[in-house]
């Protein structure tokens, strides 16, 4: 992807605290990249601007931390316009940031899916938006929205997150529809089970039942899925757009 | 600057039309503006004149997108 003005091309990556979308700054970073990383709360402020100072250091590039709850429409515009601000554009959107609330539907609340469908949902549409402004101008712009396999399978325990990771889906094909002309490609990746913080919290039993149903045998890696971004924001993927690209290990064949 | 002055510019810059093509008789899509077009016109217009466009009716010439500016500030 190609920055219009001069410099590195920009990318910005919501939720990028940890996990995979500290990956994806990461793998943005080592294609070029000047990277804006975001978090939701002051409280995870300090390590996110470590890892963003980490980033700079070992590939040369201007990284920048904004905090800012994407799931509020004023602050995701804002998040927009500051990494335009200090980075000077913004050619790749990462619509990471997502939440989980997990329950079987006769137990869950409606603040539970209003929550999940906010950030995972909204917080994705919101940037889009926001970001949607300033690529139509510059003609270009790479937008990788992050599903999930339970977006395309459902899952037991998640229909908000389901719901909200199907949505994505949708607002990503649409979008890829509306800004095509534009020469804005919108994709969306759908990650099967991933080794992150909240797989490490399953026990062994837990972990070999999960292993078992995955044809290559293992869970998958944050910096997979961050290849993965890194690939559809690039110029490699100039002809791939409104697509659902699965990285799960063979788990939906 | 006058209204239409505004439109016209911002209709130069985004879509490398001629300026003396813009005039308040003008049709829309004559012109060659299509929804998108219509989307970035309206998103720099809010700017430039402070004004929250809103959604309105049928906008056939620029002298209607001239008039519902005016009609607002």
């Amino acid at each position: 992807m190609s920055n219009t003005d001069q410099g590195a091309p920009v990318a910005l990556v919501t939720g990028s605290g940890r996990g995979i979308g500290l990956a994806c700054a990461q793998a943005l970073a080592a294609s070029g990249h000047d990277v804006c990383l975001n978090c939701s709360s002051e409280s995870s402020f300090e390590r996110t601007t470590q890892a963003a100072e980490q980033i700079a250091n070992d590939y040369g590039v201007r990284t920048l931390v904004v905090v800012a709850n994407v799931a509020d429409a004023d602050a995701a515009k804002a998040l927009v316009d500051e990494t335009v601000a200090e980075l000077g554009s913004i050619d790749v959107l990462v619509n990471n940031a997502g939440i989980t609330r997990d329950g079987l539907i006769a137990r869950m609340g409606e603040d539970d899916f209003d929550a999940v469908i906010d950030v995972n949902l909204k917080g994705t549409f919101n940037c889009c938006k926001a970001a949607a402004k300033y690529m139509m101008k510059q003609r270009s712009g790479a937008i990788v929205n992050m599903s999930s396999i339970v977006g395309i399978a459902g899952n037991a325990g998640q229909a908000n997150y389901a719901a909200s990771k199907a949505g994505v889906i949708g607002l990503t094909k649409s979008l890829a529809k509306e800004l095509a002309r534009r020469s804005i490609r919108v994709n969306a990746v759908a990650p099967g089970f991933i080794a992150t913080d909240m797989t490490d919290a399953l026990n062994d039993q837990q972990k070999e039942a999960i292993t078992s149903q995955i044809g290559l045998g293992r869970l998958g890696e944050a910096a997979d899925v961050a290849d993965l971004v890194a690939f559809l924001a690039s110029p490699a993927a100039s002809y791939i757009t409104g697509q659902v690209i699965s990285i799960d290990g063979g788990l939906s064949l | 600057m006058a209204t239409i002055d505004i439109v016209r510019e911002v209709l130069v810059e985004n879509q490398d039309l001629d300026p003396e093509a813009i005039t308040e008789d003008a049709v829309i899509e004559d012109l060659g503006i299509d929804s998108l077009d219509m989307v970035e016109l309206v998103c720099d217009i809010e700017d430039k004149c402070e004004i929250d466009f809103g959604e309105p009716g049928d906008l056939k010439t620029i002298g209607d997108i001239v008039a519902h500016i005016d009609s607002l500030k």
